[in-house]
């Protein structure tokens, strides 16, 4: 499903050069529940970025369920993370002038639906994360596991085939975090869908498939 | 998709408040300003009471002479304009006036300041006045001398009472008594080359209508017979005074020019068309200062709120918005806040406008908004809103996405 090939990644400022990834070779396989671990700045979220698009990998190449996907346009970007892509983050980054519906419905704004159809997905995907009772709440009225379980329907409201999750339970207690952790597993055995995810936890990373280690921006294991 | 910026407009302007109100007042402030003054300038350039046919005339507002050393610009005497004004051939007709005079009155104990000028009787041909009541004076009685007067309908009401008839009833001016042959509707003070409270034969000016000097305080009009005219009796005009002789040694050159309506207005007696292009250009820049500097400051406020945005706006592009579209988003929202600025700006105006005229600051000049204004006003708002959503965009629409998300 995901293919990385000699990924390197460097930093450049004036005065230092970072080196955050050096030579990563690694393929996620379709329907396969990654995760990622290693210690602080070894280059786990800058891998996760170049995988989901967000950023240019210095060298090596990336393919993406059989497309080779570095080097391409702004549209035909936007239109990969669009529809193959989810995203979920650490500190949420939810919209905060917008509610709870319409921070959900903000993947289909940029496809073709229309605005019943947005209305029903994103509701239909906040029932998934059992938050249907928080429909017309705004970010700042939500506790933290809600926030990241918004943050979760609003990356499978469009159904794509890989989720991405940046240390998604990293800002939640061990019981929120479990709550997340649930939702993630019932989506990749339900939906099948693929998913790599960073975490500073060995509980959450056992209960993946695979585990992947970073030390210094070259994979360990 | 529009409608859902529209929405998401809305509620970022409903949840940054104090962003919204700072734009908001910057927006509405300048159109304001910017509608006042082109009220006003509209009502300069188009409203045409009492020169209906202001397109159809030519003005000759002053002359000049110049030596080496020496140099003399004034109004007119009534010998130049018989000598080399009325002569000409291809004018319609022809009308001349003085500028205004002040002296003073009084009625029943009561002091009243008036503006009186002379006129010729063909000014009441050319100029379309409204009366109130009576009739212009005729020739004869310009030639007779008799001692009439038209008067403005302030000054009936100041010194008749109001709405009281005047037409037959005796002014005392300077201490001359005139009989009142009509009432004029007022004329606004801007128009300062004909508003006056009192009109009078020229013929009963106390100057010498037979000096050699070229300088008085009259003005001409020239009415050609049809608009196609006007730039041959321009021509005529330049050619008589090329030939003018000078009235003394130290000139060396003469200059009068017959003007357009607004040339002569902006010239204000002044022959030199240096200075009228000093005072288109000084116009000119005013009004683009007036307009720049709140584009400069909304887009500075932009380009600051971005920052404020960032997270969102690598929020939109993780999912999926691509530049063009977030350069739309910004785009719209602009457009609505300055379109509700403009709004604010409309009523902002209208108060002014209602308060200017209400303290009467220039004598009988009511401002309006009317439909050029209008759209004059909105026409800048979305200009204005294009401008100051672009460039913010557009830079915005550029940053990478792990940068905006980070910050
Ligand atoms: N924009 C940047 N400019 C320069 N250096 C950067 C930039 N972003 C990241 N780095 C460097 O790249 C390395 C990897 O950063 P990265 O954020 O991927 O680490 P991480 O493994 O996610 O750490 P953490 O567990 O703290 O989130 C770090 O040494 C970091 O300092
Ligand atoms: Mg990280």
């Amino acid at each position: 499903m995901i293919k990385l090939q000699n990924i390197e990644k460097v930093y450049r400022t004036d005065t230092i050069e970072t080196l955050a990834l050096n030579g990563i070779n690694l393929h996620v396989a379709k329907g396969e529940f990654l995760s990622i671990m290693g210690p602080s700045g070894c280059g786990k979220s800058t891998l996760l970025n170049i995988m989901g698009l967000l950023d240019e990998p210095s060298k090596g190449e990336l393919h993406i369920d059989g497309h080779t996907v570095t080097r391409l346009s702004d549209k035909e970007l936007a239109g990969f993370r669009n529809k193959r892509l989810g995203f979920i983050f650490q500190s949420y980054h939810l919209i905060n002038d917008l509610n709870v519906l319409d921070n959900v419905e903000l993947p289909l704004l940029y496809r073709k639906v229309n605005a019943k159809e947005r209305r029903r997905l994103a509701a239909a995907a906040l029932e998934k994360v059992g938050l249907s009772n928080r429909l017309q709440h705004f970010p700042s009225q939500l506790s933290g596991g809600q926030k990241q379980r918004v943050a979760i329907a609003r990356a499978i409201v469009g159904e794509p085939e890989i989720i991405l999750a940046d240390e998604p339970t990293g800002n939640l207690d061990s019981a929120m975090g479990n709550e997340v952790m649930d939702i993630l597993i019932q989506l990749n055995q339900h939906d099948k869908t693929t998913i790599v995810m960073v975490t500073h936890d060995e509980q959450m990373a056992r209960k993946t498939h695979r585990l992947v280690r970073l030390f210094d921006g070259s994979q360990v294991q | 998709m529009l409608k859902n910026y529209f929405k998401i407009a809305i509620a970022v302007l409903k949840r940054r408040k104090f962003f919204t109100f700072i734009s908001l007042f910057g927006i509405s402030f300048t159109l304001a300003t910017l509608l006042v003054l082109t009220a006003f300038l509209d009502r300069i350039v188009n409203h045409e009471y009492p020169d209906a046919k202001r397109k159809q005339s030519l003005y000759i507002s002053g002359i000049e002479e110049r030596g080496e050393r020496a140099r003399s610009n004034s109004g007119l005497s009534i010998s130049y304009i018989k000598r080399y004004v009325l002569p000409m051939k291809l004018p319609g007709a022809i009308a001349f006036s003085s500028r205004s005079n002040g002296t003073n009155t009084y009625f029943h104990g009561k002091k009243i300041g008036i503006d009186y000028k002379f006129v010729n009787s063909v000014f009441w041909d050319i100029l379309e006045f409204d009366f109130l009541e009576g009739k212009p004076f005729t020739v004869q009685q310009e030639k007779n001398l008799e001692k009439v007067a038209v008067i403005s309908q302030d000054l009936r009401d100041n010194y008749f009472g109001k709405d009281v008839p005047a037409v037959g009833q005796y002014l005392e001016a300077n201490n001359e008594k005139y009989r009142v042959t009509g009432v004029v509707r007022n004329v606004p003070a801007s128009t300062y080359m004909l508003s006056s409270d009192m009109y009078i034969p020229y013929t009963l000016t106390k100057d010498d209508m037979n000096t050699p000097s070229y300088f008085g305080e009259y003005a001409a009009i020239l009415l050609a017979k049809k608009t196609s005219d006007i730039p041959a009796i321009k021509k005529e005009y330049e050619d008589i005074v090329r030939r003018v002789p000078h009235t003394q040694k130290r000139f060396l050159k003469t200059t009068s020019l017959a003007d357009s309506y607004l040339d002569a207005y902006i010239r204000g007696g002044s022959q030199e068309s240096k200075q009228k292009v000093w005072v288109y250009t000084a116009l000119g820049i005013f009004i683009s200062l007036i307009v720049f500097l709140p584009i400069v400051n909304l887009v500075n406020i932009n380009v600051t709120r971005i920052m404020e945005r960032s997270s969102e706006i690598g929020v939109r592009k993780a999912f999926g918005a691509t530049r063009k579209a977030l350069v739309y988003q910004f785009i719209v929202e602009n457009i609505i806040l300055t379109l509700i600025g403009g709004l604010v700006g409309l009523v902002l105006a209208q108060l002014v406008m209602i308060i200017l005229n209400n303290a009467d600051l220039i004598k009988n000049l009511h401002l309006s908004l009317n439909f050029t204004v209008l759209f004059i006003g909105l026409l800048t708002c979305l200009v204005f809103g294009f401008l100051s959503g672009v460039y913010p965009a557009w830079r915005m629409s550029r940053f990478p996405i792990v940068k905006a998300l980070k910050a």
